[in-house]
């Protein structure tokens, strides 16, 4: 595995009971880069993100050939604690989902699960969270207010802030912007090139401008295959698989 | 012409779903008026806090009262924790299967047992088979078997209705699948799950049929003084006196203001029932 290369895809099959829904994907995910997925619904990119922290465990009846790979560990198998997983690999949602707690209580929900008690390190990693997912502006003087009282883009920003408090290596990105406005768009599309300084970014998108704006590398999956992978700019002028162009020029999708 | 003729219809079809509720309405308020008009007289503070005196023809039903309020707490402490441990287990972390499901249909058909099935049940377990003997112990377990699928039930479901959302989202920043449950997910649950309890438990307090034969007593004149000794019981009382009294139409107020007594219990349990519900939704910052 190359220097930076931090997550990996190896062959994988994927199952929903018998029905298989991601057909041996390779794939390999650049530290410090931002990896999109695009393709139309269906076609298993959120499934496929859903594995790299292990959150299709949660869904019953399901079955995965093959191997991915983590700093050159497998993160599949029993010798990888999930829950360790997820405190490396950090997830944000189609939906944003805070919890019905304040803002504050929200970010430093992570910490506490995590064993963190120190109430003074708490207050210090929710407020620097708060500030790196440029939200701090718009909160600062209703910390403990309910953050179901936030707008949706607010919201997300809230549930990446409460990402970062954990201080995940790897950012995954389900879609985020999927119920958002055109303006918190922005400012999340905006907030994933600063993260990007810091973090390893994988996004799956069926936006195809957003992954030409913000990712470095995209995939295009389609029926569960894996179309084609490539740096973003060479996929968005020139796609070699006549599928990719199709989705791309906005024939299907 | 055709538009005309739908709205007739629709006019006729409200006419007739207005009455169904009337109706229902209706049976209620005969039944209140009827119980509280003829109880109304003989409910007063001797009433109850005095045993039954001259043959059960005079006198309050202090000690009826009492057994009641002392079987619904054994009830409560055997079938709360229990359904609720039950209801989390079954719908957080046991699998989706064919045990499960025949798991969770046996339940629902235990709601649909007879209480006096129950009541034999009752006796073969607690009375004989645990030697509890006819008491307050017996007859409270009976009853808390019997309210536990209603327990089960209801607790199930109120965590259903916490989103999958809350428990993927700290599971995904690192909480373990039991500190998902107990942080994000039982403090939305619990509100739900109260209400469905203490339901159950007012309707364990008003059954007769369990009690018969677990521990309730036709007399006693004091108030029982261990979770071994027999007990009397509101419904049963006045099951007594509308039928096994030797002088039944003399005892009839007392009948009434006994079902008055038990009406207020129970609605005062299920406004505790409400009422928690509304101050825990309110601090659980309005869900739900």
């Amino acid at each position: 595995m190359g220097k930076n290369i931090r997550m990996k895809a190896e062959g994988v099959n994927f199952f929903y009971g018998k029905n298989q829904v991601l057909k041996n994907i390779t794939l390999e995910i650049h530290d410090h880069a931002v990896t999109a997925i695009i393709g139309p619904s269906g076609c298993g990119k959120s499934t496929f993100i859903r594995l790299l922290n292990r959150m299709n465990e949660l869904v019953l009846n399901t079955n995965l050939e093959g191997d991915i790979l983590f700093d050159g560990e497998s993160i599949v198998g029993d010798q990888m604690d999930p829950v360790e997983l997820r405190r490396k690999v950090g997830m944000v949602f189609q939906k944003p989902n805070p919890f019905p707690k304040s803002i504050f209580d929200n970010i430093a929900y992570g910490l506490q699960v995590n064993g963190v008690k120190d109430k003074d390190l708490i207050e210090k990693k929710v407020i620097e969270s708060i500030k790196k997912a440029a939200l701090w502006e718009e909160v600062k003087n209703r910390l403990h207010d309910s953050a179901l009282g936030l707008s949706g883009g607010q919201q997300q920003r809230l549930c990446i802030a409460r990402c970062l408090a954990i201080e995940p290596e790897v950012i995954l990105f389900d879609e985020p912007c999927a119920s958002l406005d055109p303006i918190s768009t922005h400012k999340v599309e905006e907030l994933i090139l600063e993260l990007k300084k810091d973090y390893t970014i994988v996004i799956v998108t069926h936006n195809m401008q957003q992954a030409a704006r913000v990712s470095d590398y995209t995939g295009f999956f389609y029926m569960g295959e894996m179309v084609e992978f490539d740096k973003t700019e060479v996929i968005f002028t020139r796609p070699r698989d006549k599928r990719t162009e199709d989705y791309i020029t906005g024939r299907f999708g | 012409m055709k538009l005309k003729f739908s709205n007739i219809i629709q006019v006729l079809g409200f006419m007739i779903l207005r009455l169904c509720m009337i109706c229902v309405l209706l049976i209620l308020v005969v039944i209140f008026y009827d119980i509280i008009t003829k109880g109304i007289g003989v409910v007063s503070w001797e009433f109850i806090t005095k045993p039954p005196v001259d043959g059960m023809t005079k006198g309050g039903i202090y000690p009826a009262i009492i057994g009641t309020f002392f079987i619904t707490m054994i009830t409560a402490i055997l079938s709360v924790p229990l359904g609720m441990g039950c209801a989390i287990f079954l719908n957080e972390y046991a699998r989706d299967n064919g045990l499960t499901r025949f798991i969770r249909m046996s339940i629902r058909n235990l709601s649909g047992v007879p209480s006096i099935v129950y009541g034999l049940f009752g006796v073969a377990l607690f009375v004989e088979g645990c030697h509890f003997g006819t008491s307050i112990l017996a007859a409270g377990c009976t009853l808390g078997l019997m309210t536990l699928p209603l327990t089960i039930t209801a607790s199930e479901e109120a965590l259903k209705t916490v989103p999958r959302a809350y428990r993927e989202g700290s599971l995904a920043l690192g909480a373990t699948k039991w500190q998902s449950i107990w942080t994000n997910v039982l403090p939305y649950a619990v509100p739900g799950m109260l209400t469905g309890t203490i339901l159950g438990l007012s309707r364990a307090a008003g059954e007769t049929a369990p009690i018969l034969f677990t521990g309730a007593a036709f007399f006693l004149p004091d108030v029982p003084n261990s979770v071994f000794s027999q007990f009397m019981a509101l419904p049963y009382h006045l099951y007594i006196m509308s039928t096994q009294h030797h002088n039944i139409s003399l005892v009839r107020p007392i009948a009434y203001g006994t079902a008055l007594v038990l009406i207020i219990l129970i609605f005062a349990m299920n406004s505790i029932a409400i009422i928690t519900r509304y101050h825990l939704r309110k601090k659980g910052i309005a869900h739900g």
